[in-house]
């Protein structure tokens, strides 16, 4: 058992432990959630380790057991550069949502913690399964917590949300589920790493029709969760229902889940089919960058603002991916942390002000600078962040990806760019309509960040400037990883690379980009 | 050859599960005049008896295969793990049924003895190894259960369900007989075994349509049996009328075994011919998939849409024999048994919130059970949610290894219109859950009493079952898989 099982399994052991407290003592189940969260943390951080201090191989922390005989079902875990940063995402944010729901959260208490530490089991899963069925059950059993999180926590129209959320997925998942099993016909196994190994090797050899719609059987799977441009109309409304804590896992975890799956799975399996298709999904993600912005710009509604302005930023991840080339590979990893650090604290403070107020339109605030001057500071920043202001995390990861696109097809990267500064636009205003000016009566009355709320800002506030300024942390664990799936994406477009070993890898990128890369 | 009539002690032990149960039930039907009125809850008891007993003598059988009484009877894997759950189904029936008797005021040792007839008649399809057994078996086990389905009497409802099963049921069985007559007129044999090997050996393009015919006959009758579109215009209304825990039952039990012998006449004796039955199978499977699906959309009864529910889940199991393959056999085993937890459940948690005159049987009455009775919702969460086919539920497992099947059979349109069809059926399990976690609690939940021992039972048992047919299936699938193979 390695700490990556304990890391796995804990939350599933809290869940049941939650399940078995009584109901009454809401204080302590409370208590009891933040414990076992910040504990799984912790625990998590150990993950790091080979990354900073070692060397690490392709993949650690690795376990293969079998689960079923017939068909071969493995529980097969590992992590890598990609999935190592999702884990610690997901670890890290479930404590500070255990934080956003102390007070807010007053109904049903234990069943709320009990959904959430049972998401964040589905969510971790998801990251780390490297066998395919596995990856599936991870990936459904994650989709019930948070259906009744919305359900049953959300505001008005939270039933229509919350089944619109599961239903869509559900039918994107199905597909996967086609696709695996047929994958699994020719190739007789689920493992991930097989699987490849036999793709490359040729011993699993599927026609170019097949790989085509296989490709697209997953594709859609991980578009509708991402979620692309036009299967995004979930979106806004599982955000806009959902509590506070239950938005902020939705948009800075779960639509990982799909980018996760498309550069994890989809691509490198059915690379010429990926290649192939590159065109017409880059233009969906460039339309669903500008789009989202557009749309975000005209909401009267702050949380219907952020949620369009994430279909908007997971637009640059899809780009990065298609893009082919390891800067946008990077980009698109480096971006979905950075919209997880910081479209996940703009929902926090969305829902700090949701809970003095009571209310997400902007009409309803206005000169909040006033009386609450440090809430007024930590949007501001993070408002920044979400811009890319340089320095700042969100500008790395759209540098990274407009670069790798930029070296492929200039004009994607211009119109992308558009999508930069229309995020200015939006994000600037909303800061002027409900910071700046006058505050109404009400306004006035309302009291500024208490010391719970600093304890959940302030982790954020650090993450940004870290992952904008000391990018070395991060960057060469991704780089590792990303080269590995690169490898034989870029071994069918008839560019001879080998099999990326850290070492080489710079040599290897300038040879590609040829240019310096000194983004990094 | 001249046949054997002097049955073996070998022969006796095959057949043990059967003689028990039908002892058990004559022996009800005789103590009732003689027992005293307050001592009536002791049938449920000498019920569960016969069946544990039945259930013991099948497993122990299971160590003797062969063919026995001229070969009409076959005891095989495939016999035993029917018997088994067919059995199974009946235990849980008599927990689930003995409040809702009180209830009624109608406990008596008929409902009892029919029950058991009824399962008898069942093992006897399990084991039937020619099409007479098969008939008979069949006719013991429908008679009884349209008895069963009108068993209140005095209850309108019952009255229709039992008069609509009854006539729609006859007319379907009719085809059966005619069908058998038009084998035995082809192949001059009942023996599905001897079916078998004349229709191996060709026998003339007239033989083969001839036997084409009899196929598409007889599947008529099967079709009925198992609510296959589209013969399953019945089983709403049906579903809705008999009394909660016979639902249950029959959702369950007749359904299992009449899948049990449609696998065994069509896999073994038209396996030659599988050219000639798969298309009307592959389009009846996707047929009744779709009926099912969007009709329990617009259903507010609860039974009504369960039965919908359950004509869907037929529909899946279709799936697995138009696939045709032993691992479409093992597919449809593992199914039914999952099926069978799940369904039990669902309808065990009907049979407790229904109360007196199934005062409460629509969607909406369930509103705010979740917070009323937080067990009683989670556990009926498990069986929903396995319904739907979420992972770590037997549910999903059955659905995957189907959809496998399919796709080993090159059926690939099949499983992704079958698939996306359980995406919609999410929606309408869905919907339960809203009701149950999402709206307040009403009067119809508020007075709900606590679960009566036999519910609870069946509740935990059915949602163990369910459960670990999720995280281990091999447990299950490894004895499915090998006594697939039906000794073709």
């Amino acid at each position: 058992m390695t700490l990556l099982d304990l890391v796995i399994f804990l939350p599933l052991a809290a869940f049941l432990l939650i399940l078995f407290l009584p109901k009454e003592h809401v204080d302590g189940i409370r208590r009891f959630s933040l414990v076992a969260s910040l504990a799984i943390f912790v625990a998590s951080l150990g993950l790091i380790g080979p990354y900073w201090f070692g060397n690490p191989g392709k993949y650690v922390f690795e376990t293969d057991l079998p689960w079923v005989n017939s068909p071969a079902i493995r529980y097969h875990v590992a992590i890598d550069g990609i999935s190592l940063w999702l884990v610690l995402l997901t670890t890290l944010l479930t404590p500070l949502c255990v934080l956003v729901s102390w007070k807010s959260v007053q109904k049903r208490v234990k069943e709320f913690f009990a959904f959430l530490l049972l998401l964040e089991f589905g969510l971790i899963g998801v990251f780390c399964a490297f066998d395919l069925f596995l990856f599936f059950v991870f990936w459904e059993v994650s989709l019930v917590p948070m259906y009744f999180l919305i359900g049953v926590w959300g505001h008005e129209r939270r039933i229509y949300a919350a089944v619109k959320f599961f239903v869509y997925t559900m039918a994107g998942s199905m597909l996967m589920l086609v696709g695996i099993t047929y994958l699994y016909n020719q190739a007789g196994t689920f493992d991930y790493a097989k699987i490849m190994a036999g793709l490359q090797n040729g011993s699993i050899a599927p026609t170019y029709q097949e790989q085509l719609w296989l490709f697209l059987a997953f594709f859609i799977a991980f578009a509708i969760k991402v979620p692309l441009f036009p299967l995004h109309t979930w979106l806004p409304d599982a955000h806009v229902e959902a509590p506070t804590a239950g938005s902020v896992m939705l948009a800075s975890v779960m639509l990982k889940m799909g980018t996760y799956g498309l550069l994890r799975f989809c691509v490198p399996m059915f690379p010429v089919a990926a290649r192939n298709c590159s065109g017409w999904i880059v233009t969906l993600a460039i339309i669903g960058i500008i789009y989202g912005a557009l749309v975000a710009m005209v909401q009267p509604n702050m949380k219907k603002l952020v949620a369009y302005s994430s279909v908007s930023h997971l637009g640059f991840v899809v780009l990065g991916i298609f893009s082919f080339t390891q800067q946008g590979f990077d980009g698109a990893v480096y971006q979905m942390l950075n919209h997880g650090v910081s479209t996940g604290a703009l929902f926090i403070m969305v829902g700090f002000l949701y809970d003095r107020r009571h209310s997400l339109e902007i009409d309803a605030y206005g000169g909040v600078a006033t009386p609450l001057p440090k809430l007024a500071t930590v949007f501001m920043i993070t408002m920044l962040a979400s811009i890319g202001l340089p320095m700042l995390n969100n500008f790395v990861g759209e540098f990274l990806v407009l670069q790798g696109t930029a070296l492929v097809n200039f004009w994607w990267a211009s119109f992308a760019a558009i999508g930069v500064i229309l995020s200015a636009c939006y994000m600037l205003w909303l800061y002027q309509r409900v910071f700046f000016g006058k505050a109404s009566a009400e306004v006035s009355l309302l009291k500024d960040l208490d010391l719970r709320e600093y304890a959940i800002s302030v982790p954020l506030i650090i993450l940004m400037v870290w992952m904008g300024t000391f990018t070395q942390s991060f960057i060469p664990s991704i780089s590792t990883s990303t080269a590995v799936i690169l490898g034989p994406v870029d071994a069918k477009r008839d560019v001879h690379v080998h099999n990326a070993l850290p070492a080489s890898l710079h040599a290897q990128q300038s040879a590609l980009a040829k240019e310096p890369v000194d983004a990094r | 050859m001249p046949a054997n009539f002097a049955p073996t002690a070998i022969d006796y032990l095959r057949i043990l599960p059967e003689i028990l149960m039908i002892i058990t039930g004559t022996l009800i039907m005789v103590l009732e005049p003689l027992i005293g009125g307050n001592k009536r809850n002791a049938f449920s008891s000498v019920t569960l008896v016969g069946f544990i007993a039945a259930l013991v003598a099948a497993v122990a059988a299971n160590d003797y295969p062969g063919l026995s009484f001229s070969n009409m009877l076959i005891v095989d894997g495939f016999a035993t793990y029917f018997r088994v759950l067919v059995i199974g189904v009946g235990i849980f029936t008599v927990l689930s049924s003995a409040q809702y008797l009180r209830r009624e005021h109608a406990a008596s040792a008929e409902y009892y003895a029919l029950l058991l007839f009824s399962v008898a008649g069942q093992c006897v399809m399990a084991t039937a190894n020619e099409l007479i057994m098969i008939f008979i078996g069949l006719e013991i086990s429908s008679i009884a259960t349209y008895i069963l389905a009108g068993y209140l009497r005095d209850d309108k409802r019952n009255n229709e369900a039992a008069l609509k099963y009854f006539l729609l049921g006859s007319f379907a069985t009719a085809f059966l007989l005619y069908g058998i007559a038009w084998i035995y007129g082809t192949t001059g044999s009942t023996n599905l075994g001897e079916i078998r090997s004349f229709l191996m050996n060709g026998g003339g393009a007239r033989n083969l349509t001839l036997a084409g015919t009899a196929a598409a006959l007889m599947f008529v009758g099967f079709a009925f049996k198992v609510s296959a579109a589209p013969f399953q215009i019945w089983a709403p209304d049906v579903y809705q009328g008999a009394p909660a825990p016979v639902t249950l039952f029959m959702s369950a039990g007749p359904k299992a075994a009449a899948f049990a012998v449609f696998m065994r006449v069509f896999i073994v004796a038209f396996g030659p011919i599988t050219n000639r039955w798969e298309p009307f199978v592959w389009s009846s499977a996707l047929l009744t998939m779709v009926i099912g699906n969007f009709a329990a959309l617009l259903q507010t009864n609860i039974k009504r849409l369960m039965a919908y529910s359950s004509i869907a889940h037929a529909g899946y199991v279709m799936v697995a024999i138009a696939a045709h393959n032993q691992v479409g056999v093992a597919a449809a085993m593992f199914y039914l048994a999952a099926y069978a937890f799940m369904n039990i459940g669902a309808f065990a948690v009907i049979t407790h919130f229904s109360r007196q005159g199934e005062k409460y049987v629509n969607v909406e009455d369930l509103a705010g059970l979740g917070w009323k009775q937080p067990v009683t919702a989670a556990l009926f969460s498990i069986f929903l949610l396995s319904l739907i086919g979420v992972p770590l539920t037997g549910g999903f497992f059955g659905k995957f290894y189907i959809f496998k099947a399919a796709l080993d059979a090159n059926l690939v349109w099949l499983s992704i219109l079958g698939l996306l069809n359980s995406a919609v059926a999410a929606y309408y399990y869905l919907r339960i859950l809203v009701v149950m976690y999402m709206h307040e609690p009403g009067e119809s939940t508020l007075t709900l009493e606590p679960l009566s021992p036999g519910i609870r039972t069946t509740l935990w048992a059915a949602a163990l079952g369910t459960l670990i047919l999720g995280i281990f299936p091999s447990l299950l699938l490894n004895f499915a898989a090998n006594s697939s193979s039906l000794g073709k």
